[in-house]
């Protein structure tokens, strides 16, 4: 005991941190942690957009011309991978660290060198996966669900994609228990949890489903793995195994892990629609209930991705209802935002014209979910480009606008500076029309037929897919934008104010712009 | 761009905006379910954002507008629970009838299996008029209008070919208005077996049989392509099914079976070195090339070489046995639903192509018969 007050007695010491790189290699301090985060989930976006490119230039056109059909299946798998794992997971738990603690009222998060440690895992895991283009065979190429027993097929570039993805799951499963220990534990007086923030509250939610189901997916590119070189045969029906249960067995991780992906992003606009409407959040507990009906759903639809697996009619109809029943939930969300912005004072910065971006889009997306749920009409459609569209919309326009829309709510609390209104609009309007101009064709596509993954297609497609391949240049470039935007708002820019937005509630605008290295040392009371 | 290229038959049109037209009740229904929820989704469209962008329009602050301040009404938030949910319901009832429809493949006419390789499928007819009936289906686009870095005039080719990569050299024949009942397996990865105008797509598993079933109500040539990842020629296994009327179809089963018949090789007999390389190669072109490349020389790191390979200069039992048997966690399957003969001659081949002087060059049919066994 008296060791812990000796630390706080001596508090000068505390301020004091190593500067250059040891700064961010030994960083534990929850802002430098979070920038590491959104840095690192940057760079793979950029990397997952150029494999992304490349396979959109080798489609551009029907026959064969740049990539061989071995390489573009590569393409295709390493694209998912990294956006998943590498860009857009990461950058929620990059904003997960920099906010939570500012928007609770606590110093840091719980454990400061844990979160070291599941930063520092992500590059190593981002190498692998890189590294795997490099080896005999390249890397895995049977796309990002690792269907066995294609990927029991595959050459040493599998393996190390197993690695990556085992080691990007034990950095998100200890991020999760830290900002599950951090939410329960060190919120401060007075906040009662709900009075939390919308986005702490889904990131709570979230962290809950990334534990639940991170090991799931463990186990299954494990047993994989064992298939692979051990001589077991979990999927290989010659052996007793059976391949559909892997199928089983990845999507119980993977339906949870596309809301893990949208939560934080129903949060961050949670955070945003309110502070330009300069309105209070509409229907805030049932929001809080909404997202965590959204997140128990999530545990029994896996099978909506297996439809043509060839269920019993019982199991179609099961998780037919079960997914349909989703769209309850979504939609109360939907029409909370819509009731928000009903009769507040609204203006429209970046951060409020993604936000606005996001509900339009996203809703589309879910519209198609709706379409795509209804098992008969999925029998026409699975594994078309039709889904290529639909998860696209949530994904890109669901997630990655509202963790644009949050980067710049957030950013002149964390520069200090404010960021240029002229480029992040032009960033906004750019990436919404050329986000568009993309993935809208892909639903004309998928309703023709065009199967997804295919590096070559009959010619009757090639409109729409030259479309497409222009609209993936536009969006890609649309990024370098933000690039700008974000390097200028951190070199300079209009001093920010502490509560730079005039709507903005919260603990995080009542500290100093930019956020000093430490904060809510001594706890605020929350009355 | 593609103004020379024309509609497909029996496959996608130019610029295809919506699902395929249906030649089947099932295919039917899809077109209806679809365009009904798509009129759900729009009237929800309309209200939802209309109601937005009216606020998005009307709310401002630069006209002026102070904000309210109501954040709460327990009412409103039931009933935008409770209509949704009754909406859902009401998406959930004819889609109910479909799947029960759908998953109904008792009482077919005709039973056929549709097995999945790499890269083609295999078709035999299990049970019904036609039973016996075995072929394995390949794409018939020829690589020279595919791949336009070895065939610079590719271009122009395919662009001349409406049913470019959608074309098979044997199509799977069917009569019309009968219930074919498909039973998907496969010999290596999943594969899907899809005809959009059928409205069925049903994975093919290794090691385990599913079905479906169609009733095609139109004759003609339905087009449809592999719809599960499964490789690196993925999209080059595409399905083509000819719906020909009763009488049509009984002439093609009678041709077929004379023709399977003719084709029928007697195992026991000696065959001839050069017999036997003439045959090989063709064999070894619709089965092996894929992969190990028609030099032989395999594509590095992926599909090991033939030319100078050990197992192929080595002991025929070695190379027998893996033809048979495929290699586990390998793309190399087993290759035991060709012939006796087929096998034979693709394995003399290979011992005397690509530069390849084996010491027991000649492997005879009756070799892999016994080692069948």
């Amino acid at each position: 005991m008296s060791a812990v007050l000796d630390h706080h007695d001596g508090h000068d010491h505390a301020h004091d941190h190593p500067h250059g790189w040891r700064r961010w290699v030994y960083a534990t301090n929850h802002k430098d942690i979070g920038t590491c985060y959104l840095w690192f989930s940057f760079a793979m976006l950029l990397v997952g957009g150029v494999n992304a490119l490349l396979l959109r230039s080798e489609l551009f056109q029907p026959g064969l011309q740049i990539v061989n059909p071995e390489f573009f299946n590569q393409l295709t798998t390493l694209h998912g991978l990294i956006m998943v794992f590498g860009a857009v997971m990461p950058a929620f738990v990059g904003f997960a660290n920099w906010q939570i603690p500012l928007m609770i009222g606590c110093s840091d998060m719980a454990f400061a060198r844990m979160n070291n440690f599941s930063f520092w895992l992500l590059p190593v895991a981002a190498a692998l996966l890189v590294v795997s283009y490099f080896v005999p065979g390249g890397a895995t190429a049977a796309g990002w669900t690792l269907y066995a027993p294609l990927s029991v097929q595959m050459g040493p570039g599998m393996d190390l994609a197993i690695f990556a993805v085992h080691i990007m799951g034990a950095s998100s499963i200890m991020g999760s228990i830290n900002i599950i220990t951090t939410i329960l534990n060190m919120r401060a007086p007075g906040m009662t949890l709900m009075k939390m923030p919308m986005f702490v509250w889904t990131w709570l939610i979230t962290a809950y489903l990334l534990i639940a189901v991170m090991p799931v997916l463990a186990g299954a590119i494990t047993m994989v793995l064992t298939d692979r070189h051990f001589g077991t045969s979990f999927f290989n029906a010659a052996g007793g195994g059976d391949p559909v249960m892997y199928q089983h067995i990845f999507w119980f991780f993977g339906h949870p892990e596309v809301y893990i992906m949208i939560l934080p992003a129903f949060g961050i606009v949670s955070e945003i629609i309110p502070t330009f409407a300069r309105k209070k959040l509409f229907g805030y507990s049932s929001m809080v209930y909404a997202t965590a009906s959204i997140a128990i759903l999530s545990f029994i639809v896996w099978a909506h991705h297996m439809f043509t697996t060839g269920m019993p009619v019982t199991g179609q109809l099961f998780f037919m209802y079960a997914t349909m029943l989703i769209a309850v939930p979504t939609g109360v969300k939907i029409f909370n935002w819509v009731a928000t912005m009903w009769r507040g004072a609204m203006t429209f910065e970046t951060p409020m014209l993604f936000a606005i971006g996001f509900i339009f889009v996203f809703t589309m997306g879910g519209f198609t979910g709706i379409i795509l749920s209804v098992a008969p009409l999925d029998i026409q459609l699975h594994d078309t480009y039709y889904v290529v569209a639909h998860f696209h919309y949530v994904l890109v326009a669901g997630s990655l606008f509202a963790l644009f829309a949050g980067t710049y709510y957030w950013l002149p609390k964390w520069t200090g500076h404010m960021y240029d209104e002229k480029i992040g609009k032009l960033h906004f309007w750019s990436s919404l029309i050329s986000f568009n101009v993309t993935f809208f064709p892909m639903h004309f596509l998928g309703l023709a037929g065009m199967p997804r993954r295919y590096a070559d297609y009959p010619m009757q497609f090639a409109d729409f897919n030259a479309l497409v391949t222009v609209g993936a240049f536009w969006f890609g470039l649309s990024q370098l934008i933000f690039l700008w935007a974000v390097v200028k708002c951190i070199k300079g820019g209009a001093k920010a104010a502490d509560k730079p937005w005039e709507g903005a509630e919260g603990l995080e605008w009542t500290i100093p712009s930019p956020a000093p290295f430490h904060t809510f040392e001594t706890p605020p009371v929350v009355k | 761009m593609a103004a020379a290229v024309s509609d497909m038959p029996g496959g996608p049109r130019v610029n295809q905006l919506n699902i395929a037209d249906p030649v089947t009740r099932i295919a039917a229904d899809q077109h209806w379910v679809h365009w009904f929820l798509m009129v759900i989704c729009a009237v929800i469209f309309v209200l939802v954002f209309g109601v937005m962008f009216y606020s998005v329009w009307k709310h401002r602050k630069s006209k002026g507008f102070k904000p309210a301040t109501f954040h709460e009404s327990t009412s409103v938030e039931i009933a935008w629970t409770i209509v949704p949910f009754i909406i859902v319901i009401g998406m959930a009832l004819p889609a109910t009838r479909m799947v029960v429809e759908q998953k109904d493949t008792s009482n077919s006419d005709i039973t056929i299996k549709a097995t999945g390789y790499q890269w083609k499928w295999g078709y035999d007819y299990l049970k019904g008029e036609g039973e016996g009936i075995s072929f394995l289906a390949t794409l018939s686009t020829p690589r020279e209008q595919i791949d336009d870095r070895q065939f610079p005039d590719a271009r122009s080719k395919r662009e001349a070919n409406p049913t470019y990569l959608m074309e098979v050299d044997n199509a799977l024949v069917v009569p019309v208005n009968k219930k074919i009942r498909i039973v998907t397996t496969a010999n290596d990865v999943i594969h899907a077996w899809m005809i959009p105008a059928f409205g069925v797509k049903q994975d093919a598993i290794p090691g385990f049989l599913r079905d479906t079933w169609f009733k095609a109500e139109k004759v003609g040539v339905y087009r449809g392509q592999c719809a599960e990842l499964c490789g690196k020629d993925h999209a080059f296994m595409p399905i083509v099914v000819e719906v020909k009327s009763e009488e049509d179809y009984r002439t093609w089963v009678e041709g077929k079976k004379k023709e399977m018949l003719a084709k029928q090789d007697d195992p026991n007999k000696e065959w001839q070195q050069a017999e036997l390389q003439a045959r090989g190669e063709k064999v070894y072109a619709s089965n092996c090339a894929a992969c190990h490349q028609a030099s032989g020389k395999g594509v590095p790191g992926n599909f090991p070489a033939l030319e100078g390979s050990k197992l192929v200069l080595g002991p025929q039992e070695g190379q027998i046995e893996i033809l048979l048997k495929g290699k586990a966690g390998t793309a190399m399957a087993s290759f035991k639903q060709l012939s006796d003969v087929e096998l034979a001659a693709v394995m003399t081949y290979t011992r005397n192509a690509f530069g390849n002087k084996a010491e027991d060059g000649i492997v005879q049919p009756k070799e892999v018969l016994a080692a069948r066994k």
